[in-house]
């Protein structure tokens, strides 16, 4: 475990150095949050949803942001591939799965972050968390949103060779991975077709978890994303791990 | 006692072969040089000793631990500068010697007082809390050196370690190099194309060229193989002055390249004149001519036939250099 809290902590220290990159990851989702949330509000509703469109879309949105950053603290380990850091890390008496963990927890750690600051914002524009259990719910969903795809990020990386197909990898994978997930529409009532990506969508999952946490209602049985969650996240650090034991430096 | 033990070690990539049978072996407190142009197959044997890389096949023992067998022996008994930088710039200088202590499972008391009495050692301790990002490339290197013995390693790799370092900077790490070898007893393996590096700490050295080993001695021993002198002269015909140098009965070996005739023979001050008498009856310019005592320029030329700056892609160099700056 020491070891893994060495990585854990190589990336703490990283994260809370780079202001820009706080403040930079947390644009987007604000403006979704503003421009959709205020600007949808007052044409969609949503037939027993107290708080309105905004409400709805808060879960969603934070789901956004815990995706983002933990994709994004999983692809950069080809910068420390890059730069040559990453060299320094797998030529000392450590295991690969040693490695892989830490920087799994780390990537999990600052994404989850980067979700309650979403969720402290929330605050200000009309969320009420209503229940202590209710916000635990949630961050635990939110905690297996950042490992599973700290994890995936990790596996994409430990296949890419550089940056370039960075661009690639969030149009085509991380962008539908979001927009397919009900974080920004209720399932109930889609085409069925679009209803069943929607299902196969891990994130929709977790999504509605945090949905039930902070509204105390959801589409999806609670119980149910749960275990869908935890069965991808545990499925993708098993990936990630694999992938990550064959990379070459 | 024998720090390094290598086996027909062979590494073939995609059927190119890398590193071509080689075997040789080197005595603990011994400092070891490969030297070789770029692409000669360096940097694969450095990584297949601190076990980056498999070999294809045959087998080595680094501090008596076999690489394919005892990998973590292998890699607790090393140190290792690579030839790219690999420190985190995002962090300072104590806590990338920090993250590398807790890496090596050092206990936090040994490791502090480590960290900072190595720090002293590469003069970097008043700079302990400046992140890297900030430091020049000498500065880095000194760092990745003392990091690399934190662990108190038995040997230690050091990978070109001056490229791309100004020649004030380069001499100061000859200095920390020798000192650790001497002070601590460190076995020291480094790789470089910098004749005079090699010349200058090396006890042994092994001149690599296409993934083979093609001479491994002494400086002196490889020196006195080529024997006495070595006249250099440049000439615009070339092809003629060097048939011409052939015939001569006292020239040991004569060797064309670029634009110039390579002569070795003993007491070169004698037949320097009658050489340009030869090439004045026979009515060859000479743009110029030189006497020297053999190099191990000479020594790699007299081996491939090629000069090692001929070998030398410089634009990799640069790059290389460049990348470095920009970071």
């Amino acid at each position: 475990m020491d070891i893994v809290y060495t990585i854990w902590l190589r990336n703490m220290k990283r994260y809370l150095r780079s202001k820009s990159r706080i403040v930079g990851s947390l644009g987007m989702p604000v403006f979704f949050l503003l421009v959709l949330g205020f600007g949808l509000n007052s044409v969609v509703s949503l037939p027993g949803m107290g708080q309105g469109y905004i409400g709805f879309i808060i879960p969603g949105i934070i789901s956004m942001s815990v995706l983002f950053t933990s994709v994004f603290s999983g692809i950069q380990i080809i910068w420390d591939k890059q730069f040559g850091f990453l060299k320094e890390t797998l030529v000392a008496p450590v295991s690969r799965l040693e490695i892989m963990l830490g920087q799994t927890f780390g990537g999990a750690t600052t994404s989850v972050i980067q979700g309650i600051i979403i969720l402290v914002l929330s605050l200000f524009i009309g969320l009420n968390i209503t229940s202590i259990a209710g916000f635990l719910v949630a961050f635990v969903f939110m905690l297996l949103i950042g490992l599973s795809f700290t994890a995936f990020g990790i596996a994409i990386a430990s296949k890419m060779e550089d940056m370039h197909g960075f661009q690639l990898i969030m149009n085509f994978v991380i962008f539908p991975i979001f927009g397919l997930s009900g974080a920004l529409f209720p399932i109930d009532g889609l085409p069925s077709w679009l209803k069943s990506l929607t299902m196969l969508d891990p994130l929709t999952y977790g999504v509605e978890g945090i949905r039930y946490g902070l509204l105390g209602t959801s589409q999806i049985n609670p119980f149910f994303s749960f275990v869908v969650l935890t069965g991808f996240t545990v499925f993708m650090v098993v990936l990630g791990a694999y992938l990550f034991r064959k990379i070459n430096v | 006692m024998i720090a390094i033990q290598v086996e027909n070690l062979t590494k073939r990539f995609n059927g190119l072969i890398a590193v071509d049978n080689i075997s040789f072996s080197i005595n603990s407190g011994e400092v070891f040089g490969l030297l070789g142009p770029n692409g000669a197959g360096k940097t694969t044997i450095i990584a297949m000793l601190s076990t980056m890389l498999k070999p294809t096949s045959g087998s080595a023992s680094v501090n008596n631990f076999d690489i394919l067998k005892n990998e973590d022996d292998v890699r607790k008994s090393i140190g290792i500068v690579f030839q790219d930088q690999s420190l985190d710039e995002e962090l300072t200088a104590y806590e990338n010697m920090d993250f590398h202590g807790r890496l090596y499972r050092i206990p936090k008391k040994v490791r502090q007082k480590k960290i900072i009495e190595l720090l002293k050692l590469v003069e970097l301790e008043n700079k302990k809390n400046n992140l890297v990002k900030t430091f020049s490339g000498g500065m880095r290197r000194r760092l990745e050196i003392a990091r690399g013995l934190l662990h108190e390693p038995k040997v230690l790799f050091l990978d070109e370690p001056t490229l791309g370092l100004d020649p004030q900077t380069r001499n100061r790490l000859w200095e920390y190099i020798e000192k650790l070898n001497k002070e601590k007893g460190i076995t020291v393996i480094l790789t470089t194309h910098y004749m005079e590096e090699a010349d200058r700490l090396c006890d042994r050295m092994a001149i690599i060229d296409k993934g083979k080993i093609i001479a491994l001695d002494t400086s002196e021993k490889l020196k006195e193989e080529i024997g006495g002198d070595v006249i250099t002269i440049k000439s615009p015909e070339r092809d003629r002055l060097y048939s011409k140098i052939n015939t001569l009965s006292w020239v040991k070996h004569a060797e064309p390249h670029d634009n110039s005739v390579t002569i070795s023979l003993q007491n070169a001050e004698k037949h320097v004149d009658e050489i340009v008498n030869l090439a004045s009856g026979n009515g060859i310019a000479i743009d110029f001519i030189s006497i020297h005592k053999p190099t191990l320029e000479d020594v790699f030329l007299h081996y491939t036939g090629r000069t090692i700056r001929e070998e030398e892609s410089g634009t990799k160099d640069q790059m290389r250099m460049m990348r470095r700056m920009g970071r």
